[in-house]
Parts: structure tokens; sequence; C-alpha cells
């Protein structure tokens, strides 16, 4: 028989093999890791990714009208703070495209994700734009929203510390700690399953609550730079919210964060909270509430420096800069928090971030008179910030919130806000290096 | 000797062509092996090596930024770190000894006791079934509901029998026993289906010997079920343990981000999921990641191990 002529295909060998997987491979992770530049179409939906929060649900139901005004489709994606946080992480990490809005919480994550450079700079689009109003946004508002002079995010939800008390238990607030934490002992029976005072008591999530007590003694989490939570004022301050939640409040207050410590005023089963503003909704909401008719509000009491609540912007706005949709992402920003939009939503109960819809009666009118009247008073004397201002706030927070937990659970205070301190002092020197690369 | 010579050439082109089917065959085999390889190289060869990488520089905030080799500096951070890396080691052992030890124990009771078809024996492999189909995020969540101090179920019957309340997962003492009980609630009916699959295939003639020799229920357990056992025991024992070992899902639905307030139940994977994604310290919790993968692989060959003498 003779031999074909015809030349066969050339012999796969061991080498050309591997030449072939390592290629198919290395175009693979490439072709995976790629952050993909093509130019979007018009199909592409314009990604929005915020926390499952009442602004995002309020902001909604309004999406279709921007939806029409850009021609695009908007896809919206609610996640918990946490979870948000996350894909964040894991999605820029990867220079993901598929992000364009960003909701976040500019003191917790801003200085992190603009040292990462993860967020786009909207100084020229804020304030080249007569429309949107720059200079109507709360001045505290606007400083946390900028970090290196650039503008990189824009404030939608603000938030105070308020207290929130029963009513029909105590005929007029306390206007001091000190009223809070007789009265808070003095309602307490714990045989009847009933506290006098509840709030949040994990270690991380405490912090920004805390932070109300840690003014009102005069402290703050850093003094000129340096660690202030080994100063006598924050030691009292640590001791006196350790006894309130250890005394008077329910058992298990240190696995409390709002989650848990919202549910058990909302039963009715404690005289006294403490958290932000915000959240008042949730206490008139009879699906959820057995208290609509007996909460009450009033501003954080005094302590020996005076009234001292937060008075933070909570959630902002951010364009992603791997975003390929800029400019709609930015109209997206310019729509949500516009003046129109701030007090459309406003008028429903959202605590906003601009001087005209605080002004204006007809957006103030939603909120119960007493919630208003206290949410006026924190915006005057508050603090800019509710938890330590540097770029791992995580970190920051479980060692300010260790001598927290030590105080609930009756250790010793001195003893662990030595240690925090020391801890502290090391993790501001370390986090200024990073900030400095 | 000329017959031979013929015979020998005549057959070289058979023994050429055997060697080329031989070479193909190879060649082939190569191909077919070319998707498990490449999924094996960019799922799990690629990751590790990323982040063995990763663990030896001072990445941080992002991945992605510039980053410089520190050389074993993250190693020795984290086995120098007496507040939160070894104190996280010695929770992971206690956590995944506690609880495999305590669902072996009653793993093997139950297939014991399925063993022999009773009344009502499938309504009770479908009840054990339940927990083994809800996901551990699910099941954290019905037990933080029913444990809840103040608000919970569990509370309301203790207090209704005279007992007193209990904090749960609301202490920093009882937290991790009472998550070692979840997860022994959770994954116990594994252990019995794994240890009923080994009985089932067990011959029946030793235990009916022993059984005529007059050997009692306990001793023919003791003495002949269990050494026959044992092969499917250390298997179950062996895929339990790395699974305790990896739990997170559980203890961050219960417990949060740190493992609860005073780190009370913060085992290696909590920690570095923290470093990763609380602290951004990419380049450490790698290190911490890798230490973790070497102990693991340890235990495993540990557990795999057996007395000179007696094959699995």
């Amino acid at each position: 028989m003779p031999a074909d002529p015809r030349p066969g295909p050339p012999p796969l060998t061991r080498r050309s093999f591997g030449r072939l997987a390592a290629g198919v491979a290395g175009g693979a992770a490439l072709a995976g890791c790629a952050p993909g530049r093509g130019a979007p179409s018009r199909d592409t939906p314009l990604r929005v990714m915020g926390v499952n929060h009442v602004w995002s649900q309020a902001i909604s139901k309004y999406v279709p009208e921007f939806e029409e005004l850009i021609g695009r489709r908007v896809s919206m994606s609610l996640l918990t703070a946490d979870q948000l946080s996350n894909s964040y992480n894991v999605k820029l990490n990867a220079s993901g495209t598929d992000i364009d809005v960003m909701m976040m919480r500019a003191l917790q994550e801003q200085l992190l994700f603009a040292h990462n450079g993860w967020l786009a700079d909207l100084t020229g689009r804020v304030t080249g734009d007569a429309a949107f109003r720059w200079a109507d946004f709360l001045q505290a508002a606007r400083e946390r929203s900028t970090t290196g002079g650039k503008v990189l995010s824009v404030p939608i939800v603000t938030e105070r510390a308020a207290l929130y008390y029963r009513k029909d238990l105590v005929a007029k607030p306390p206007a001091t700690l000190d009223d809070l934490m007789e009265t808070s002992l003095r309602l307490t029976d714990r045989g009847a399953n009933f506290f006098g005072f509840v709030g949040r008591g994990q270690r991380n999530g405490s912090v920004s609550q805390w932070s109300s007590f840690l003014y009102a003694f005069g402290g703050d989490f850093t003094i000129d730079g340096r660690s202030g939570i080994g100063r006598p004022e924050a030691v009292t301050a640590y001791e006196y919210y350790g006894r309130l939640l250890r005394e008077a409040g329910p058992p298990g207050a240190t696995n409390m964060t709002l989650e848990q410590a919202m549910p058990i005023f909302a039963q009715g089963k404690a005289a006294f909270y403490v958290d932000a503003d915000a959240i008042y909704t949730n206490f008139l909401d009879p699906k959820v509430s057995t208290v609509q008719d007996t909460v009450a509000f009033a501003p954080v009491p005094a302590g020996p420096r005076g009234a001292r609540p937060y008075n933070i912007p909570s959630w902002s706005l951010a364009v992603s800069r791997f975003s390929l949709l800029q400019d709609e992402a930015w109209e997206f920003l310019r729509w949500a928090a516009g003046p129109e939009m701030v007090a459309r939503i406003q008028a429903d109960g959202i605590p906003g971030a601009r001087t005209s819809a605080w002004s204006a009666p007809a957006t103030l009118a939603s909120f119960p008179p007493d919630l208003a009247a206290a949410m006026r008073r924190s915006s005057e004397i508050g603090v800019g910030h509710d938890r330590p201002e540097v770029l791992q706030v995580g970190r920051a927070r479980d060692i300010v919130g260790r001598p927290l937990v030590a105080g609930i659970l009756g250790g010793s205070v001195p003893a662990v806000a030595r240690d925090a301190d020391a801890e502290f002092a090391d993790f501001l020197v370390r986090d200024n290096r990073y900030r400095e690369a | 000797m000329t017959s031979t010579t013929e015979v020998v050439r005549a057959a070289r082109p058979a023994v050429r062509g055997e060697r080329t089917v031989a070479r193909d065959n190879r060649r082939l085999k190569w191909v077919m092996l070319a998707p498990a390889l490449a999924f094996v190289g960019l799922m799990i060869v690629f990751p590790l090596l990323y982040t063995l990488n990763l663990a030896f520089t001072d990445a941080f905030g992002a991945v992605n930024a510039a980053h410089s080799y520190v050389g074993p500096r993250n190693f020795l951070d984290a086995l120098g770190d007496t507040r939160r890396f070894w104190p996280a080691v010695g929770r992971t052992a206690l956590f995944t000894a506690g609880a495999v030890v305590l669902e072996t124990v009653f793993g093997l009771a139950l297939a014991m006791l399925m063993r022999r078809a009773f009344r009502g024996l499938r309504l009770l492999r479908t009840l054990l079934v339940i927990p083994l189909l809800t996901t551990p995020l699910a099941i954290g969540i019905l037990w933080l509901l029913i444990l809840d101090p103040t608000n919970g179920i569990a509370n309301h019957l203790l207090t209704s029998m005279g007992l007193p309340r209990q904090e749960f997962l609301g202490s920093v003492s009882q937290s991790l026993p009472t998550l070692m009980l979840i997860d022994v609630w959770q994954w116990t009916p594994m252990m019995t289906l794994l240890l009923l699959a080994g009985l089932a295939t067990l011959p029946g003639e030793p235990e009916e010997a022993a059984r005529v020799d007059g050997a009692g229920a306990w001793q023919r357990f003791r003495y002949v079920v269990l050494p026959m056992l044992g092969p499917t025991l250390g298997i179950a024992v062996v895929l339990r343990s790395v699974d305790a070992l990896k739990t997170f899902d559980l203890l961050y639905a219960t417990k949060g981000p740190g493992g609860g307030s005073d780190f009370e139940v913060e085992t290696l994977n909590i920690y570095a999921y923290g470093l990763t994604f609380d602290y951004q310290e990419y380049g450490l919790a790698s290190a911490v990641l890798v230490l973790f993968t070497v102990a693991i692989v340890c235990v495993v060959i540990l557990l795999r191990r057996r007395p000179e003498g007696r094959s699995a």
C-alpha cells in the first residue's frame, strides 16, 4: 500500500502543548482581569450600588423620572452596609467597570477609597454647575466630601445623635447625663424584662453612638493628632456608658448593634435609647413598633462640657473612577442630590444635607415637632465626626471600642483604656505613614 | 539464522507502529487532561501563588496599588501577635475539636440506632437532613433570634420553667460553646449519613459470630463493629474536621466582624477576613491565610496517619 503523500497536521509535541496551554491560560487570565474598556452601548444600564436605607427606597420611587431624562435604564443594587463595603473592595480591587454610582459613608470609607484612587474627582462638576448650588450644602458635609482639596462625593443623608424616650414613663426628657443615668437605673426592672436604657454595645458598632457621650465629657478620639482615648475625660465617658448599659441595659449588650438594640426599644422594653435621628421612622411604623404612640424625641443630654451630639453626613454618593458612564453617573448625582430632589426627599422624612431644605418649613413639617426641634438644635451644636478620622476606620474603631466593652462587662476601664491608648497611638503613626505613602 | 533475521526485520515496522500509538496516546492524555489542568491552574494554583506572593508584600488599601516586598515580615508579625493571632489559633482548634468530637459521638449513636428498621425511621431520616439543607447564614440568623437574650423564645421557655435567663450569644463566655452546639446540631446528621453508609457495607457474620459466642451489645459494638467501621470513621472525621476548621458563615452571621466584642469567637478564618475586608491589610491577611492553609494540610496528614500494620 503506497504511503499517503499528503502532509498531515504536525504532531502535537509536549512542548507545543505546553505553549498552547500557557497561551490559553494567559489569555483567559488577561481577559478575566482586564477592566473592559469597550464603549458601553445604549442598552448598558447605569449601575447604582447602594445601602438598604430609607433614602435608597425613597429615591428608587423617582428613578423612572431619571431614566426618562437620560434615556438609559438604571439598575439599583441594595445591600447591607457591610456587604456594600465588601462589594466595593472586591469589585474595585479588580478595577471593575460594573459600578457607576457608589453610595458610601464618607466618614468610614472616603479617605481609604481616595487613597486607593477609586473615586472620580467631582470638583469641576460640583463647582462648575451653578444649578447644582454646591454652596447650599451644609459646610460640615462639604468638608467631609473633600479629600486632599478634591471633592470626591456629594452628601445625601445627614444624621445627628438623638435621645428616643417613652413619654408615658417620663414626663420630660433628662437634660443632663446624670439625670439620664439616675432615671434609667430607677426605671430598670430586670425581673419584668424591662430596661431603663438600651444602646449599641458591640465593640466596633457602638463607637459612633458613644462619640456623643465622649464629646459631652470633653474628650475626642484624637487631640492634636495624638490619641485622646487614654485621657481622663475619655475614661470617664467609657465608664459612664459602660455603667449605663451594664446596670440599666438589657443582657447581652456587648453583642448589640443597631439591628439588636433598636427592636428592644421598638418592642417597648426600654425607656431610653440613643441612636441616629434618621432611624426614627422605625418607631412610628405600627408593623414593627409597639411604641408609636408613646415615643418622643429629644437632644442627647448634656455632660460636664454641655451637649455635644455628633452631626454628620452619614451617606454620600460618589462616582467610580473605573466607570465607563461617568457623565451619566454625574447626572444621577446632580439629579438625586439636587435642590429639588433633596427637598422632596426631606419632605418624605429623610434628613438631607442642604441648607435650603433645612430652612424650608414645608420640608420640616414631615418630622414630628419634637424631633425637628432636636434635629435643629443638634445641627447648631453638633460635632462633625462620630468616629476617628483615619484611613483604617475599621481597625481604629476596634481599638477605641475595647475599653467600652470592658466598661459594659464591669472590667477595669482605666487599665484597658491605657492599653488601648498605647495601641491607638501606634496605630495613628502607622496610619499617617500609609496616608503619606 | 536467516529466517530469524527476516522475522526480526518484519517485526520492526509493527514495533514502530506500537511506539507511535503509545506516543499518540501519551499526547492524547494531555489533551484530555487539559480542561481539568486549566481549571486547577486558574482556580487553585494561581490564587494560591498570588496569595503567597502577596504574603511577602506590604499590600494595603487595594491589591492593585503599588506595594513593596517586605520579606517574611508579615509571617513574623502574625506569629508574634499574641493579642489576636494566637488566641484565634486556640479558638479554631477548640471549636473544631469540640464540635467534631461531639458530632462523631452523636453521629455514631444515631447511625447505630437507625441501622435497624423501626417505625418512624423514614420520618427521622427526613427530619435529620433538614439542618444539612439549610444555609449556615440562615441557621445563624435563626439561632440568633431563638437565643436573643431579651426577645428570644429560648429564654421565654427557660423562665417559664423557673430557670434563670441566659445570654447565650450575647455573652462573651457562652458564645463559643453555644456556637459549637449549633454546629453540632447542623452537622451531626452528615456524620450519621456517612457512618450509616459505612455500617451498610459491613459483613454481618462477625457480629453474628460474636453474638453466638455470647458477646453483649456493647462488646459487639466495641470489639467487632467499631474496628470494622474504623476506615469510614476516619474519613468522616477528616472531612468534617477540615470543614469545621473553615467555619465562617455561622460565626460571622451571629457575632459579626472580629468574632464579637471581646473577639470571643474570632477564629483564624474570621481574623483573616477582618484583615482583608475591615482593615484592608492584604499582605498580613495573605500571610495568615498561608499559615492557615499549612495548618489545615498538617491536620489532614495527622488525621490520615494510621498506626503501623493497619491499612485503610
